[in-house]
């Protein structure tokens, strides 16, 4: 989904704040721990966290803090889970307990297909309403295929909770210039990019 | 959301406790869990991890050869390990004209059993926005200068392969043995953020 968590590339924001000032907040830990623990229990996976935080109102999203992001996930993906209610977890927390938006269908993966390294290819133009790993600054972009990584759950399948093959994801290289023309630093840009989300191109 | 704007907002210790309760009642959260996992996660998933390895890649020719070739080996033969999701470990070799970064910008994603829990400005929106598109900038912002003739490679962290960087060891090290240089490694020069330039013999 198009959303603010989709960050790379946007303009206007500010210097990064480093070194990172001393922060020692003891609640932070414990949703770490809480996190953990329902990932091994298999409430939910990683892709259905990563989708619940992208499923934040945009407005919360960027006031929230890291950590509160991941509250926000966790008791989401509880509710939705059928674990509790926000009911319930309001009476619990004493107060009003923000969610994230709710969750649309989600997608299988394309027709298997592979890629070499050295090939040149280009990731689709597609506009997805659920979970995505591809980020917006490379849609419709051509790169080369430098390496190929192990498979993993495609995630436009997984943070949706459907079961689905594993495919391989490729790191691939664009030129920055290609991605922001006349509008960035000179760099060569690496993306991990799964199988679904690419087609051949011409070199 | 009009039933619920006249309560007050729940802070986000009450939430969290809130989230523990409901895993704790419904058998999910075993006694003594958190304390023992957040026990796990600061003595054992550090920063020193990653840097033995570099330490090691510096001062073992054998090594740094596995260690470019299959990071997830050369990580698990020092006895480091990874969660179920990190399938892969890939490092990338700093030269004096090559210089690596690593970000994530979908989230926050770090190989954090090697280099540590990521550092609070990796996880903050600015640098998650602009290093991908303006990295010479940011990283001089940071204190990193690289020469106009130093090729960046930026890495985004967006499928479940984790990235650390092998940086340059130090002119001014040569010959220290691997105890010693570890020390020298930061966290940060394993993302990409410096090139321990600074260090001096």
């Amino acid at each position: 989904m198009d959303s603010l968590h989709d960050l790379g590339g946007k303009q206007g924001f500010g210097q990064v704040v480093y070194p990172w000032p001393p922060h020692d907040e003891i609640w932070e830990p414990t949703v770490r721990a809480l996190s953990a623990c329902a990932l091994r229990n298999h409430i939910y996976n990683m892709d259905e966290m990563r989708h619940a935080i992208e499923r934040m109102a945009p407005r919360h999203y960027m006031s929230a803090s890291y950590f509160e992001r991941h509250l926000t996930a966790i008791a989401t993906l509880l509710v939705e889970k059928g674990v509790t209610t926000r009911e319930e977890l309001e009476a619990l927390a004493g107060g009003s307990f923000q969610l994230s938006g709710p969750i649309g269908p989600g997608r299988p993966p394309a027709e298997p297909q592979s890629f070499e390294i050295g090939e040149t290819v280009r990731v689709k133009n597609e506009y997805v309403p659920g979970h995505v790993r591809m980020p917006g600054y490379i849609r419709g972009k051509t790169g080369v295929v430098i390496g190929i990584t192990p498979p993993y759950p495609f995630p436009d399948a997984a943070g949706h909770g459907m079961q689905v093959p594993i495919e391989p994801t490729y790191d691939v290289r664009f030129r920055s210039r290609d991605l922001w023309p006349d509008s960035c630093d000179d760099a060569l840009n690496h993306v991990g990019v799964f199988q679904s989300y690419l087609e051949r191109a011409e070199s | 959301m009009a039933d619920h704007v006249t309560s007050t907002t729940a802070t986000p210790e009450q939430k969290t406790a809130a989230i523990e309760m409901v895993l704790r009642r419904h058998g999910a959260l075993a006694d003594g869990f958190i304390e023992d996992f957040t026990e796990h996660a600061d003595d054992t998933w550090v920063t020193a991890n990653g840097a033995r390895m570099v330490a090691r890649a510096w001062t073992d020719p054998a090594f740094r050869a596995r260690m470019l070739a299959d990071g997830t080996s050369a990580a698990r033969e020092m006895g480091f390990d990874f969660p179920e999701h990190h399938r892969h470990l890939v490092v990338l070799e700093n030269t004096p004209d090559v210089h690596n970064v690593i970000v994530c910008t979908l989230c926050s994603c770090t190989a954090y059993t090697i280099i540590g829990a990521a550092p609070g400005w990796y996880k903050d929106l600015d640098y998650r926005a602009r290093v991908v598109r303006e990295s010479r900038t940011v990283l001089r912002e940071m204190g990193l200068k690289l020469p106009e003739t130093t090729e960046v490679r930026v890495w985004d962290t967006t499928t479940d392969t984790r990235y650390m960087v092998l940086p340059v060891q130090p002119p001014a090290t040569e010959g220290w043995p691997a105890g010693k240089l570890a020390q020298i490694v930061t966290q940060d020069s394993m993302i990409g953020a410096s090139r321990l330039d600074e260090v001096k013999g």
